[in-house]
């Protein structure tokens, strides 16, 4: 037999996997997942000599960080073992039956969940107008109708409403729903649909609640005074703000006039006291040592700021945080990388 | 304030105005208000005597106003209780930096020049002992190294502020080379036209001018030729502290071995009468002193200290309420703070806690740019 050689290239029978699409999970392979990460929890609990009963999300966290310890700087890469839920992303089932005739009505949309959703709240306002037709005809039409509360609570985003539809709907699309779920909330007769509305409404927790205010202790002679603590890059400072009436600050046993020379350091001590208004009335005795002077005056800063928390009242403590006063300043050094001279700096570029 | 007034050198006082003529009259019930020198005393008596940073105030301001204060209010006490006929005592103002060592000094300065005494001013005993461009070994002794850039500096300013005395008569012979030589009865002017002219032998001709002052002094109580003599230092503790400057074979000099020194080490000996000697240390111009040292045993060491005792100390420290206040509606009065939230209380209590009422930082505050 005679033939000819007919060579084709090897990149024709690798499978063209970026087409494929994300991977799929079937719905009995989710729920196997479940059920192991069920046996799983259990067998840790064991493992740790606690009750598998009561084994909650923190508990596992807490044994999985002491069985397996990391020094990953990136906490998304460290060991993690959560429900299949949280891990796997949520993907539709199959949308249409065995002979191709897809479940939902508005399948063609191409972006059903979204639709029926608009469609739901639309429903939801032509009944309201019924139900207010109704009551006009009866006379029991009343101006005063429960308003629902809003404050403290904000509209879902869109990274969240996708979540919540399984669907990606684009910006025009969050928009007009948005503006559909005013126009409801704009009617009279709005709280019979309040639990509804407040599905897509998050609650924004008060800021000014996690802040531990230091405790007012009493000197001997009757002063008050508390202590506090503050830190920036590597410098730790640690005060003592006592409420004698003079303006004296002594650092590290030496008056702060000679321990930091520079004016820009001085202002850094200023800036509570002078935001609360307090600028002569305290005397502040701190002790700070490590980093530079820069840092030093920082850390002294949130020190100072923290200790003032026992002093001020609740509005100046919320003014203080929006000020950044309350804040721990994150920055630190960067690590140097292997192939450069520095966090950033390469080395010098040679084109050959 | 008529023109006379400004003359005589008047009180320019911020609290009710108050016009008194000299500087005898102050006590201390005037602590806090301002004086005023007046222009012709300030080009005659302090041609480099004052701080810069007050100079420039003073061309801003177009006056010389000096804030009284106790330290120098002390020293001006002693100053007229003190028995002239006894060897001289020695005044030390000490204090942390920026409090007014030097403006205490020149004020005290300016009370005597006021009574008529002879003054000898060394502004900064420290500029003697470094940068030094020129360093000459002597031409009388042969270990001891000359200055006469500095010297003849000094000589000049010296003939300024002490024109009057120019006319003295001295005492002895001195001979400068080969050729020139200062005959006895001479006036003291020639002799320091001598050193002004010869840049070579102007180191000696210090040490000659001060020892003929030093002779003169005590002597002659009635009569003409009385004077009583003011030595002002500042820095003194650059006469015993150690030099930056380096001899040709790089090692470092001593201050010992610099003429300028040396006079100046006997003038601080109390062996005559008939005068004061005031001094000021000085952390800010002193070579190889940590920043953190004030006290007159830390800046004058050892030797300066055995040296300098028996002294009077004086101590000069950061305005209190009243100064401060006063100081900062002085401000206030000639528009130097001019952002509108400095005439607030709000801003004045910024003030206080941003330069701990320290004279120097607060005038460097206020300043800015």
């Amino acid at each position: 037999l005679f033939f000819r050689h007919i060579c084709v290239s090897s990149s024709l029978w690798k499978k063209n996997l970026a087409a494929a699409g994300p991977q799929k999970f079937t719905q009995e392979f989710i729920d196997k997942q479940v059920e192991e990460f069920e046996i799983g929890k259990r067998h840790l609990a064991n493992m740790m000599g606690e009750d598998p009963e009561t084994f909650t999300q923190e508990d596992i966290d807490r044994s999985i960080a002491y069985l397996f310890p990391s020094g990953l700087f990136e906490k998304r890469a460290r060991p993690v073992m959560k429900h299949p839920e949280e891990i796997f992303p949520k993907q539709t089932a199959i949308q249409w039956d065995a002979e191709g005739r897809p479940f939902h009505f508005l399948f063609y949309t191409g972006q059903q969940s979204y639709y029926s959703l608009l469609h739901d709240v639309y429903e939801k306002i032509l009944a309201m107008e019924r139900h207010q037709d109704k009551m006009r005809n009866k006379g029991l039409l009343t101006s005063e109708t429960k308003q629902i509360l809003l404050t403290g609570s904000r509209w879902l985003l869109k990274e969240e409403i996708e979540e919540y539809l399984v669907e990606n709907i684009s910006d025009h699309d969050y928009m007009r729903l948005i503006q559909l779920m005013e126009k409801l909330l704009s009617m009279p007769y709005c709280s019979l649909e309040e639990e509804f509305i407040l599905k897509f409404r998050k609650q924004l927790e008060v800021q000014s609640s996690k802040h531990e205010i230091p405790a007012l202790q009493y000197d001997p002679q009757g002063v008050t005074f508390s202590v506090a603590d503050g830190r920036r890059k590597t410098a730790k400072a640690s005060i003592t703000l006592r409420d004698s009436g003079s303006g004296n600050i002594t650092i590290n046993g030496r008056n702060y006039l000679h321990y930091f020379p520079l004016l820009q350091d001085r202002e850094q001590l200023m800036f509570p006291l002078h935001f609360v208004g307090m600028l002569g009335r305290f005397d502040v005795e701190g002790s700070v040592e490590g980093s530079g002077h820069s840092a030093q005056a920082g850390a002294l800063r949130l020190a100072i700021s923290r200790a003032l928390l026992s002093f001020v009242s609740e509005g100046d403590v919320e003014k203080m945080r929006q000020a950044g006063l309350l804040t721990a300043d994150p920055r630190i050094k960067e690590r140097k990388k292997p192939g450069q001279e520095g966090a950033r700096k390469k080395f010098t570029w040679k084109k050959r | 304030m008529t023109r006379e007034d400004k003359e005589k050198g008047l009180w320019r006082s911020i609290f009710p105005i108050n016009f008194k003529t000299y500087n005898t009259y102050h006590s201390e019930g005037h602590t806090g208000q301002y004086y005023m020198l007046p222009p012709a005393h300030i080009q005659k008596l302090f041609p480099y005597g004052l701080p810069p940073r007050f100079q420039l105030q003073i061309k801003t301001f177009n006056e010389g106003c000096v804030m009284v204060r106790p330290p120098a209010l002390e020293l001006i006490s002693y100053l007229k209780r003190a028995d002239y006929s006894k060897p001289p005592l020695r005044y030390v103002l000490y204090g942390d930096i920026g409090t007014g060592k030097t403006m205490s000094l020149c004020h005290a300065l300016h009370y005597c020049y006021t009574q008529g005494w002879l003054i000898v001013h060394i502004p900064d005993a420290h500029l003697w002992v470094k940068n030094c461009k020129e360093l000459l070994p002597s031409s009388s002794r042969p270990s001891r190294f000359d200055q006469p850039i500095q010297a003849s500096q000094w000589l000049k300013n010296f003939k300024i502020t002490n024109e009057r005395f120019l006319s003295k008569v001295q005492l002895d012979r001195y001979v400068w080379t080969k050729r020139e030589s200062t005959e006895k009865g001479q006036p003291l002017g020639e002799l320091i036209d001598q050193g002004v002219n010869r840049m070579k032998s102007s180191s000696d001709v210090v040490g000659a001018v001060l020892r003929e002052l030093r002779l003169q002094a005590g002597g002659a109580t009635e009569g003409e030729g009385a004077f009583k003599l003011a030595v002002a230092v500042d820095g003194v503790n650059a006469l015993w502290g150690k030099t930056s400057l380096k001899k040709e074979d790089r090692t470092m000099c001593e201050p010992e071995e610099l003429t300028l020194i040396h006079n100046l080490r006997k003038m601080m000996k109390n062996n005559w009468s008939g005068g004061a000697i005031l001094t000021a240390l000085s952390q800010t111009g002193s070579v190889f002193k940590p920043r953190s040292a004030y006290l007159p045993n830390e800046l004058l060491g050892e030797e300066g200290f055995d040296s300098m005792e028996p002294f009077v100390p004086v101590s000069v420290s950061n305005y209190n309420e009243k100064e401060f206040e006063s100081c900062y509606l002085y401000y206030l009065d000639r528009n130097w703070l001019q952002h509108p939230h400095s005439r607030s209380e709000e801003g004045k209590k910024e003030l206080i806690f941003l330069c701990n009422k320290n004279p120097s930082i607060l005038e460097r505050l206020c300043a800015a740019l």
